[in-house]
């Protein structure tokens, strides 16, 4: 775990490589860049998620509400504040985070599957708001009536609307800004606290670890990066609309994570990869795609449990 | 005025059963195995469509029997052959297989009979109101109220009267100590899985005299049912009872002020009970 470790770095090395490269490669191989978009985008979900539930062992399945006020923060932003499409990822992340960081103290005390109980039931809340409250949300139909804004950066105007691979570009820096702070924090003095909470929460305790409010910590953070994940997903799409705050969406954030290995901290990108191509595959070719989605949920749980590298790592070490 | 508060006050209630039914299954089966059914729902949508299928062959009361008895047996194969593998396991796994299962029962019985609204015939006398000035009283409503308040004091006495259900409450406690008492555990969540499922097939058959036969009809009851838990206590079956019972009537009365709220009402009383009493209403102290 500590210490210079090659293979690690070589693995990182070609993560970067493959994801800087996704306009060159995709294409070739039967992909859109819209498709690479939206692996990023949920992959940055799926790591957030990770973040909490494999780095700090506690069990949400209510992570879609905070992707979702993400999603509703940068739309309704655009819509009806500021056009900015930056502005409005800060304020989409800061909706998304405050929401988590005041529901935070309800839920830090719950464990196991009450704390899945009770996250999924709170993320409800936002997705009725969405639902009902039609005159600022869109209600059922979605938040319609606004595009992504060019980025201004002073020197110059990128457009990242009618250009998918410069959006692509701004989804892959966000990306890499928020693997980078997650990377660097599980590996301080704080994200040791948090493997040994998962690891033994008890004798966490009895060293005098605050448990809770590492938790409580650990959710925010989590929360904050789905949230900016979410509205990343508005921008990709154009568009919000109340599934995006659904708990099956959460189910789903939870399945990309345990489908690429809860263990590793890329597991949930390569999840997201795996799920995206599946869904999209799925969907064109069958209209009964959610009988399969489901059935890949019982057989991911029943045959794969440790995820893609999950498999992989235990091959190497055999 | 008074009359409209009732009415909806009434409806809440109804409601309010519905998710006391579910609830209380789902309770059942998270206090001893520790597993979140969410695909509670679609066995309570099969329960629906299976008597729907029954019904003309051996009318309503027939159906209402034999329904709810073979949604059981599939709860019976489902836990025997998908859950009991993933006991021991960190429960994600459980969640989410149940979840998978979820989008399987929705879109199946959409495959099977249509995503359109299904016809269910209960029989006439009962659907007649019982006055005029309180015209929501139909005789079906009535009998609804009936059946969950007899389907629960069924449920206590199992739990209290009988041997399974003495061991359903022991093992709730400390399953290791039942299981050194020689008990066979395995039989024993088997049979307590196939009761909850039960208790969601017989909530199927009578939701869909109320709410219509679709198959979403599960899914939209599953998260106030989670709700009523919540706020009834966990671990405590009396008082998701009165969780389920409670935020019924809430959200009933709620649509006579504020119809667009009387969704997201529950809630806000799910987030005032863990901020007052993180254990819900009777839950026991320390215990989670």
């Amino acid at each position: 775990m500590s210490g210079f470790d090659p293979k690690k770095q070589a693995a990182n090395i070609v993560v970067w490589l493959l994801l800087i490269a996704v306009p060159l490669w995709l294409p070739a191989v039967g992909g859109y860049i819209e498709l690479g978009s939206r692996v990023v985008v949920l992959g940055l979900a799926a790591l957030a998620l990770n973040f909490l539930l494999g780095y700090t062992g506690v069990l949400s399945f209510g992570h879609a509400a905070y992707f979702g006020l993400g999603a509703y923060g940068v739309g309704m932003m655009i819509r009806y504040l500021v056009p900015s499409t930056g502005l409005g990822i800060v304020f989409g992340t800061l909706v998304g985070t405050v929401a988590a960081a005041l529901i935070g103290p309800l839920i830090v005390r719950l464990r196991g599957v009450y704390f899945a109980m009770v996250t999924i039931a709170f993320g409800q809340v936002f997705y009725f708001i969405a639902f009902r409250w039609n005159s600022v949300t869109g209600g059922d139909d979605g938040l319609t009536g606004w595009t992504r804004q060019p980025l201004h950066f002073g020197f110059a105007t990128v457009d990242i609307l009618h250009k998918p691979n410069a959006f692509y570009y701004l989804v892959l820096a966000l990306f890499a800004l928020a693997a980078a702070v997650m990377a660097y924090l599980l590996r301080s003095p704080f994200g040791r606290t948090l493997l040994a909470i998962r690891e033994n929460e008890r004798r966490a305790r009895f060293l005098g670890i605050p448990v809770d409010r590492h938790i409580w910590i650990s959710w925010v953070i989590s929360c904050g990066f789905v949230s900016l994940a979410g509205t990343l997903y508005a921008l990709l799409n154009n568009f919000v609309d109340p599934r995006a705050l659904y708990w099956t969406q959460s189910g789903d954030f939870v399945i990309m994570a345990v489908l690429g290995g809860m263990r590793s901290f890329w597991g949930p990108l390569i999840g997201a990869a795996i799920y995206v191509v599946l869904q999209d595959y799925l969907s064109s070719e069958t209209a009964n795609w959610q009988s399969f989605i489901g059935l890949f949920f019982v057989l991911v749980v029943l045959f794969f449990p440790r995820g893609v590298l999950g498999i992989l790592r235990r091959k190497a070490a055999s | 005025m008074t009359q409209l508060i009732l009415f909806d006050a009434f409806n809440g209630l109804i409601v309010g059963a519905f998710y006391a039914l579910m609830a209380l299954g789902l309770s059942l089966i998270l206090n001893l195995s520790g597993v979140i059914n969410f695909a509670h729902g679609g066995f309570l949508a099969i329960g629906g469509y299976l008597a729907y299928m029954l019904i003309p062959y051996i009318g309503f009361w027939g159906a209402l029997i034999v329904a709810p008895l073979l949604t059981a047996v599939l709860g019976l194969i489902v836990e025997r052959v998908l859950i009991r593998p993933l006991y021991g396991r960190d429960p994600l796994y459980s969640l989410l297989l149940t979840f998978g299962l979820a989008f399987i029962f929705e879109d199946g019985t959409r495959f099977i009979w249509g995503a359109q609204s299904l016809p269910f015939q209960v029989p006439g006398w009962l659907v007649t109101p019982l006055s005029s000035q309180y015209f929501f009283l139909t005789g079906y409503r009535l009998f609804m109220v009936l059946t969950v308040a007899i389907a629960v004091t069924g449920l206590f006495l199992i739990l209290t009267r009988t041997r399974l259900g003495m061991r359903i409450r022991a093992g709730t406690l400390d399953l290791e100590t039942v299981s050194v008492l020689g008990v066979n555990v395995r039989i024993l969540r088997n049979l307590n899985f196939g009761l909850g499922i039960y208790l969601a097939g017989l909530a199927g058959v009578l939701a869909v005299g109320q709410l219509g036969l679709q198959p979403t009809v599960g899914s939209s009851l599953i998260m106030p049912s989670f709700v009523a838990i919540i706020v009834g206590g966990l671990g405590s079956l009396p008082g998701t009872l009165l969780g389920g019972l409670l935020i019924g009537v809430a959200s009933g009365i709620t649509t006579v002020f504020f119809p667009s709220a009387s969704e997201a009402v529950i809630y806000v009383m799910m987030a005032a009970v863990l901020l007052v009493r993180p254990r819900g209403l009777l839950g026991e102290e320390g215990r989670f």
